[in-house]
């Protein structure tokens, strides 16, 4: 603060020679000086000139100090405007009266010149910490101002982007307050293309925008992955892997995952590090903690990553409740936490199912009471129904091709002049991978496919032979000939053909591949182990394991696998 | 390019990087990563990340490098396998010669 600056000091007196001598101090420390010789003028001139320190009389005629001082501070609004008053009068009613008015303080006369000076400084001093307070006030506002409309934005495209899927569903009720989204919270709920219903409830460490931003890769990830029929340990790995690798360590996701299959009425629990979600029983009214058996989400990386899950068995109208810390950490006046012994007694004396969600959330405001109100909360409720009971406005919980059987056949040759340019297997992985049953073992589909029409197009329609494989220069010879053989071929041919079949249990997929060669003894081979030597011939061994069964016919030029799947969720 | 490789400074350590589909197209470019290096690396890291699909002429290749590297003495580490290559490789039986992760 430079309190030697030129100051504008208001002088009123309505006694000449005490402004005067007034004026004359004042002017002598080097500040420019405005003189009035009443309230009013003092109140006239003060708005003209817009002095820093205002030294007036008490007793004035037309306008005395006291009203001066009111209309004056009045007038400054924010600004400080320290206000002397100079006065004769000396008992304790009086002086109160003037700081009363509003006076900042008083100068008794005759006047000291010495304290004099040292008080305009003191207040100049103190205007300079009152500016700077005023300042950092408003830019407090605007930033605060600012925040909030941010984070209006910030839940609008959250809440786009986590509450897309099925919450809406007529089996779900869930609560998610807005200060749980800025503490990281997230609820989604998607459907299967099989009428499966995934529903994830997340708690990210740590509060604001860095846990809630973790939000959107979860929930983007989420639906993308259900809606194209991903099972939930796909789900949970992928979103794992991805956390794991985007979130800084030491902030991670805590969250219960259940996958509900309504046509068996069966759930999947994954829990990793929430409290244990509930399951209401509605015909015993007992009750069954969900409790965490893993670490949370992005904790550990992908090859260690655990998706065990456990099952439950239902009934028709049982309810599922999952919720974050925030209800267990509720703290009611006396600072103490609602906690799970209290949510346990809130179900143990309920009455109607259908209502324990609100009487939970009413027993937590009520125990809250008066108390730090954190409104922190999340829940959800989840009904186990039948799969024709549920409704929702976009998503179907009965899908035909689940309900219906499907089966189709595809027979496709590969003609000579396209062996060396054309390659059938992404072509047929593509088709292949169209089916939603088929899409999860599109790795194991893609290496029958290759193990099958090498064999075909090189042992068969080129007619090389394996043992060329032993060394590596062989290695390399091996397809350097294929290379040459396939520029020469004008003749041959690869028939693959497939026979899908697929109802609600499962299903299957026979593969056939027919090729032009002279074929060869397969007595001796049917059931030999996989060796581990020799940089080749494990190709059909692969093909065993993967397969169901694995048969040759002809003179070992066709082939006939069956590769099966059952859906257990 | 389906296979890149990097080789540590002080050249004792090669990384091998597939892309895409592993089978006998690339296998030039799979043995020229380890075949053609002024100094012969002791230790092989065969990196997966980018590897969709493989078939039994990948696990040829990989023979061939276990050989190339020392066969018995080998050390090589086969990384960042995805769930559906990591299967064809304990199916062949090759976390006995390799080690998967």
């Amino acid at each position: 603060m430079n309190d030697l600056r030129s100051l504008k000091i208001l002088v009123a007196d309505d006694t000449d020679t005490d402004r005067l001598i007034l004026e004359t101090i004042v002017r002598k420390e080097g500040h420019q000086v405005f003189s009035a010789k009443n309230g009013l003028e003092a109140v006239a001139i003060f708005q003209q000139e817009h002095p820093d320190i205002v030294l007036l009389d008490a007793l004035m005629p037309e306008m005395d100090g006291f009203d001066a001082a009111r209309q004056i501070k009045n007038l400054a609004g924010d600004e400080l405007v320290p206000i002397i008053f100079l006065t004769s009068l000396q008992d304790t009613d009086s002086l109160v009266h003037c700081l009363d008015a509003g006076g900042d303080d008083f100068l008794s006369k005759p006047y000291n010149r010495v304290i004099l000076k040292a008080k305009i400084k003191s207040f100049n001093r103190m205007r300079g910490l009152h500016n700077t307070m005023i300042t950092q006030r408003d830019q407090l506002a605007q930033h605060h101002q600012r925040l909030l409309q941010e984070q209006a934005v910030a839940k609008q495209v959250f809440d786009n982007v986590a509450h897309s899927g099925c919450l809406n569903a007529s089996n779900v009720r869930y609560f998610l307050s807005s200060l749980a989204v800025f503490n990281g919270d997230v609820v989604v709920a998607g459907i299967r293309p099989n009428g499966n219903m995934m529903v994830l409830l997340g708690d990210f460490t740590g509060h604001g925008l860095p846990a809630a931003i973790g939000a959107m890769p979860l929930a983007s990830t989420f639906y993308g992955m259900v809606n194209k029929g991903f099972s939930m340990s796909d789900v949970l790995c992928e979103i794992n892997k991805k956390l794991k690798t985007i979130l800084p360590i030491g902030l991670f996701c805590c969250a219960t995952m259940i996958d509900f299959n309504f046509r068996r009425k069966r759930i999947k629990v994954w829990n990793g590090g929430l409290p244990a979600g509930m399951i209401y029983r509605h015909l015993d009214r007992s009750v069954i903690p969900l409790r965490s058996t893993h670490l949370p989400l992005g904790v550990l990386p992908e090859k260690s990553f655990k998706d065990d899950v456990q099952l439950y068995d239902l009934d028709e109208g049982d309810r599922i409740f999952m919720w974050s810390d925030g209800i267990h950490e509720a703290r009611n006046p006396a600072g103490d936490m609602y906690g799970e012994e209290r949510l346990l007694e809130v179900l143990a004396q309920a009455n109607e199912p259908a209502i324990i969600f609100d009487e939970i959330l009413t027993s937590v405001k009520n125990f809250i009471g008066s108390g730090e109100q954190d409104d922190d909360l999340s829940m959800i409720e989840i009904r186990m129904d039948a799969p024709e009971h549920l409704q929702h406005p976009n998503h179907y919980f009965v899908h035909q091709q689940q309900q219906l059987p499907v089966e189709w056949e595809l027979r496709f040759e590969v003609k000579p002049t396209s062996f060396k340019s054309f390659d059938p297997l992404s072509f047929l992985l593509n088709i292949l991978t169209e089916e939603p049953d088929l899409r999860s073992f599109s790795g194991s589909l893609y290496t029958i496919l290759a193990e099958l029409y090498s064999n075909a197009l090189e042992h068969g329609v080129l007619g090389l032979s394996g043992d060329i494989k032993k060394s590596p220069e062989g290695f390399a010879e091996y397809y350097a000939q294929r290379e040459k053989l396939l520029n020469e071929i004008a003749t041959g041919f690869v028939h693959i053909y497939f026979a899908y079949s697929s109802n609600i249990d499962g299903g299957s997929l026979t593969l056939r591949v027919e090729d032009s060669g002279a074929g060869f003894d397969y007595s001796a081979l049917q059931g030999k182990p996989l060796s581990t030597i020799g940089y080749s011939g494990r190709g059909i061994g692969i093909v065993e394991k993967l397969c169901k069964t694995v048969r040759y016919y002809g003179s070992g030029n066709k082939v006939e696998v069956v590769f099966a799947w059952v859906n257990d969720d | 390019m389906a296979i890149t490789s990097t080789v540590s400074a002080d050249g004792n350590q090669v990384t091998i990087y597939i892309q895409g589909r592993f089978d006998f197209s690339s296998h030039q470019e799979f043995r020229n990563a380890y075949e053609k290096l002024t100094k012969a690396p002791s230790r092989f890291r065969v990196d997966l990340q980018g590897t969709s699909y493989l078939d039994s002429s990948a696990l040829g290749m990989l023979l061939l490098l276990r050989d190339h590297a020392g066969g018995e003495r080998a050390d090589i580490d086969i990384v960042n396998c995805s769930q559906d290559v990591k299967k064809i490789l304990l199916i062949s039986n090759f976390e006995q010669l390799f080690s998967i992760q």
